[in-house]
Formats: structure tokens, C-alpha cells, sequence
């Protein structure tokens, strides 16, 4: 008995074990669907003032109205009240099954981003200079040496949801949408690798913790800026919003023509797809984030860290963090509410035929950058 | 004839093709639209936005002064109401939404009135025949506001003391001023003098039987 309750101390496998569980329910469970709806609400407010519009502002529990925020969920309790209509003819199994492939990556990929400064276990507290924790307890749910590898591999699985719901939904629409789906999103992952290999080229690791570790509180310090990094960057999120299928890379989804590989879903079985596309949008801004904009880190932290309790410290470094996700969350709207569609063809031009080359020269130009500056 | 591939020479030089300068332009003007929208919203200030929603329960846009709506019934000074019971009204309505049951009045001095007056909105094409029509300024259509919603069509069907509850002291003369009224009115401008503005939704007359 004792032993077993040993194996909960610190730096046992029970402990480990809770910690990550804890994490995974915060992160996974609570944090990302609850900005992913709340975006669901943000997108048509902000669409709505870049439009000149007032947006929903009705929505509201008692006389709480909070400018309309209780909209999501008035869109999830629509969701549930609704028909869950099936083709007759679909594929009952997978059609079932689609989208849960779904959404289950958007939320998996959450595993690897680094949302805090590490909690000091035991002082959490007394104030603990920055990186002087004895027994750290890292905000991140896996440290993976693979990192934003393990990221590629798990958002990729996400095309079977795509391409299944079209196959499975028997509707020639839904069929069209399911393969624009996936010949996107394929190629779109190509320029997206090379741009993190850039990046892992100039950091030396893979594993978004470090990636932050190594760079610095002030905006000066983050990794975006240098041109291989900046590069990157712009190829990243060019890559990362085509891979959310939204506009301007919205042709799997194609509303002015075909309605998309979920054209046959309705009520929740829609709102998960409706839901893992904003889920993606969060989990990939985390992403971001972590490798181009500081990650956790809050300016003047050092400083910060030598008069504030470490408890103080873990917060404030994830409502930096999430400020700076929730703002990035905002500017992918922006882009979404800003730029036209482009055509089918045009979007494998745009991602053979430019962002690839590109990409391809960054990765050499970084590599024989390193290479001269090291030789020096 | 054989299937030939037509090559379109795409215009725009490599700054244009890059995008990159025409994505920021446009998220620049996105941009700024949402922050002065945002800003003035949050703070109260819409007038000093471009916001053309109109919040429509609470902020209503008003009709124009000559718009005909919802009917009402003038009142005489003591109150009653001003309707003859003379059945113009019913006669020249094309929608046949008018039903006026009259009866004998007590003291005798205008014989008539309505015992029932119902106006049917449901019916109603607005039109204002009946306004037009009436030679004693009795309906007039000048509510500025429309018929509302109801949940039962009879709901939709006014009845006297409703149409009476919006209703005015009239200006005009009941019964009109009689057959000397060229040597009553004399001195009066009978039509507006040039440069004299008449707002556009006073009642006919306005001017001529303002003293009497």
C-alpha cells in the first residue's frame, strides 16, 4: 500500500500518469473545444464588423448578454435538437465513423504544444528564478523528441475523415468534395514539412518545448524573425490554413458549388466537423505560437520570476500564451474573411508550382547559412 | 477539327504574382474597418462608425411623413368620434375591408353616427381611398406605423375604440363653416403664399382654417 502510494510522489509513474492525465483533460477536453466554439461565435461577430455589419449580439442567459458570446452555445443546443439524418444509401459504418477521424486529430495534436512555464512541484509558492525548479512539472502533455513530426503525422490522419465522409455519404457532391479534400491537403503537407525544416535546421530540435526554450521573452527574441524564419513562416501558416479547408483554400468545402464532403451530415455529426475545423485552427495558431512567436513566454519573466510565486508565474505565462493564440486565432479569421477563393486548379499551381520550390530553396539557403556561419 | 489548347497569357508582374503585397493591402482595409467598427461598438460611439445594422425591435427607422399606414379615427372636441356614419369610406374601398353599422344620434344635431366601425388590417391594400374619400376628416392613415403582427386573424380586425384611441382633435370644422364661409374666412390667405413651407404631412387645409 505504502509503495503504492509512493508511486505517486514526484518523478514516479503514478505521478506522471495524473499529471498528463490532468493535462490531457485541461488542454484536450476543456481548453480547445472551449476557444474552438467560442471562435465559432468570434468569426461571425469579427466577420461581421470587418463588414460593417453588427453580428449576433441576441444570444444571452437572463440579462447577461456579454455582446452575444452564449451564441455557441445556442448553436450546440440546435446541434443536438436537430434531425441526425442518414442516406439512405451511405455507408452506415463509416459514415458514422468520419467524423470522429475528424475530429479526433485536431484534438491528438495537442499533445506536443507547450502551453506554460514549467510548475515548480512543491514551491509552487515561493519564488523560483526561471529554470532553478528542482522538480519542474513541464506544461505540455508529451515531450516527443519527433515533435511537430508527431504533429504532421496525426493532423495528415485527418484527411481519411475528409475523403471518408465523401465516400461514405453516397452523393456525388460529397464525393467531389472528399477527393478535393485530400489532393489539398496532400500537397499543402509537402510545403508545410519543408517549412519546418527550416526550422528545425535553424533551431536543432523538433520538440516545440525546446523550440521555446530557445527563444527569448521580448518580441525582439521570438523565432520569427531572420528570413529563413520568416519564410517559414508565412509558408506555415499558408500551409496550415489550407490544411483547416478554409477560405481561401475552402475548395474541398466549395459553398458557392458543391457543398463538401459533409454536404449529407446534419446536427452533431456536422457540429464535429464544424467543431474539429476550429479545434485545428486553435492546436495549429498553439502551434504556431510555439515555433514562430515565443511560445509561453511573458516580457520582463526573469524579473517577473525572482518576485511572483511560481503559481503566479505558471498563470501568467499561459494567459500570455493563450492572448497570443487567441490573437492569431483572430488574424487566421481575418485572412478568412479577407481574401477571395481560389480555383481548384490554381490552388495545385499555388502549391506545386510556387510554395514548394520556395520551400524547397529556404530549406538549402538555412542549410548553407548554418553551414557559412559555423565555418566562420 | 482538332481539339486545340488555348494558352491565355496571365497578365500582372511578379510583384502581382507574388500576392504577398495585395494580401496585406486587403487585410490592412479589413483590418481597419474592424477596429474602427469594434472600437466605436464597444464604446458606445456607433454614430462614429461605418455599422449600418439596424437593431431592428429596439431602433426603428421612421417612415417617411407621407407614409400611409395603420388607420385611426378623428375625435370631435368633446371627444366622441367624428364619423358621420355617411358610408363613403365602405363605398369606395376596393378591398371591401370596412364594415359601419350606423345609428341615430340622440341629440339631433348630426344625425348619424357609427355604432360599429371595424377596419380588417388583413384585408386592408392601403391604399387610402378611405382617407381620401372621407368629407369630414374622420380616418385618416397617418399613424406613421404599419399593422402589427397578430397570432389570430380576427386579432387583426380593429374595432372602433381602437381606431378612436389614436385618434386627435381635428382642426377642421365639423360640418364645415357653412355657406357663407368666402366672407368668414376673409383675410385668410386661402393658399400658401410663395416661400411659406407646408411640412408635408399636415392635414389638407392646414392654412386656410387654422383661425376659425
Amino acid at each position: 500500500m505504502d509503495e503504492f502510494l509512493a508511486s505517486f510522489t514526484y518523478g514516479h509513474a503514478g505521478f506522471t500518469a495524473v499529471s498528463a492525465l490532468i493535462k490531457i483533460v485541461f488542454l484536450m477536453l476543456a481548453l480547445g473545444p472551449g476557444i474552438a466554439s467560442i471562435l465559432t461565435w468570434l468569426e461571425r461577430r469579427q466577420s461581421a464588423m470587418m463588414q460593417d455589419r453588427l453580428g449576433p449580439n441576441r444570444a444571452n442567459i437572463g440579462p447577461f448578454k456579454g455582446w452575444g458570446i452564449f451564441h455557441f452555445l445556442a448553436d450546440a443546443l440546435k446541434f443536438m435538437f436537430k434531425e441526425d439524418f442518414v442516406p439512405p444509401r451511405a455507408h452506415k459504418f463509416l459514415f458514422a465513423l468520419a467524423p470522429v477521424l475528424a475530429l479526433a486529430p485536431a484534438l491528438i495534436v495537442a499533445a506536443i504544444i507547450p502551453f506554460g512555464a514549467p510548475l515548480c512541484w512543491g514551491q509552487v509558492f515561493e519564488k523560483v528564478p526561471l529554470g532553478a525548479c528542482q522538480q519542474p512539472v513541464d506544461l505540455q502533455i508529451a515531450h516527443m523528441d519527433v515533435g511537430v513530426l508527431f504533429y504532421f503525422a496525426i493532423s495528415s490522419l485527418s484527411v481519411y475523415g475528409a475523403t471518408l465522409a465523401g465516400w461514405a455519404s453516397y452523393n456525388k457532391w460529397a464525393l467531389m468534395g472528399g477527393m478535393r479534400a485530400s489532393s489539398q491537403m496532400m500537397s499543402y503537407e509537402v510545403t508545410m514539412g519543408m517549412a519546418v525544416l527550416a526550422m528545425f535546421l535553424l533551431f536543432g530540435t523538433l520538440e516545440p518545448g525546446a523550440m521555446v526554450a530557445q527563444q527569448g521573452p521580448w518580441p525582439w527574441q521570438w523565432g520569427i524573425w531572420g528570413i529563413p524564419h520568416f519564410v517559414s513562416f508565412v509558408l506555415f501558416l499558408t500551409a496550415a490554413i489550407a490544411e483547416t479547408k478554409r477560405t481561401p483554400f475552402d475548395i474541398p468545402e466549395g459553398e458557392p458549388e458543391i457543398i463538401g464532403y459533409f454536404v449529407e451530415y446534419s446536427g452533431l455529426r456536422f457540429g464535429m466537423f464544424f467543431l474539429g475545423e476550429f479545434i485545428e485552427i486553435v492546436f495549429s495558431s498553439g502551434l504556431m505560437v510555439s515555433i514562430f512567436l515565443g511560445g509561453w513566454h511573458v516580457p520582463g519573466e526573469v524579473w517577473l520570476a525572482l518576485h511572483l510565486p511560481n503559481i503566479a508565474i505558471v498563470g501568467m505565462t499561459f494567459g500570455f500564451w493563450l492572448v497570443k493564440v487567441f490573437m492569431f486565432c483572430s488574424f487566421q479569421l481575418l485572412i478568412r474573411w479577407s481574401l477571395p477563393r481560389f480555383r481548384s486548379d490554381q490552388l495545385m499551381q499555388l502549391g506545386w508550382q510556387r510554395l514548394l520550390p520556395v520551400s524547397i530553396a529556404n530549406v538549402l539557403f538555412t542549410a548553407g547559412w548554418i553551414l557559412y556561419s559555423s565555418s566562420k | 477539327m482538332a481539339i486545340g489548347v488555348k494558352i491565355v497569357a496571365r497578365p500582372g508582374s511578379f510583384q502581382q504574382q507574388m500576392y504577398l503585397p495585395a494580401i496585406a493591402e486587403g487585410l490592412g482595409v479589413t483590418f481597419k474597418h474592424f477596429i474602427k467598427n469594434w472600437f466605436g461598438n464597444m464604446t458606445g460611439n456607433r454614430d462614429k462608425t461605418d455599422i449600418v445594422t439596424l437593431a431592428y425591435p429596439e431602433e426603428k427607422r421612421a417612415y417617411p411623413e407621407r407614409h400611409r399606414g395603420l388607420h385611426r379615427l378623428m375625435l370631435r372636441d368633446d371627444g366622441q368620434v367624428r364619423c358621420v356614419a355617411c358610408m363613403m369610406c365602405p363605398t369606395v374601398c376596393p378591398a371591401h375591408c370596412i364594415t359601419i353599422v350606423p345609428e341615430e344620434t340622440v341629440d339631433g344635431r348630426i344625425e348619424k353616427r357609427p355604432k360599429l366601425f371595424e377596419i380588417d388590417e388583413l384585408r386592408c391594400v392601403v391604399c387610402g381611398l378611405c382617407a381620401e374619400a372621407c368629407p369630414c376628416d374622420a380616418i385618416r392613415m397617418d399613424t406613421l406605423d404599419h399593422a402589427k403582427p397578430v397570432y389570430r386573424r380576427t386579432d387583426a380586425i380593429l374595432d372602433k375604440e381602437e381606431l378612436m384611441s389614436r385618434g386627435e382633435k381635428s382642426i377642421a370644422t365639423q360640418g364645415g363653416v357653412g355657406a357663407f364661409w368666402r366672407e368668414k374666412v376673409a383675410g385668410e390667405p386661402q393658399t400658401p403664399a410663395a416661400g411659406d413651407v407646408v411640412p408635408a404631412g399636415a392635414p389638407h387645409g392646414t392654412v386656410a382654417t387654422k383661425t376659425l
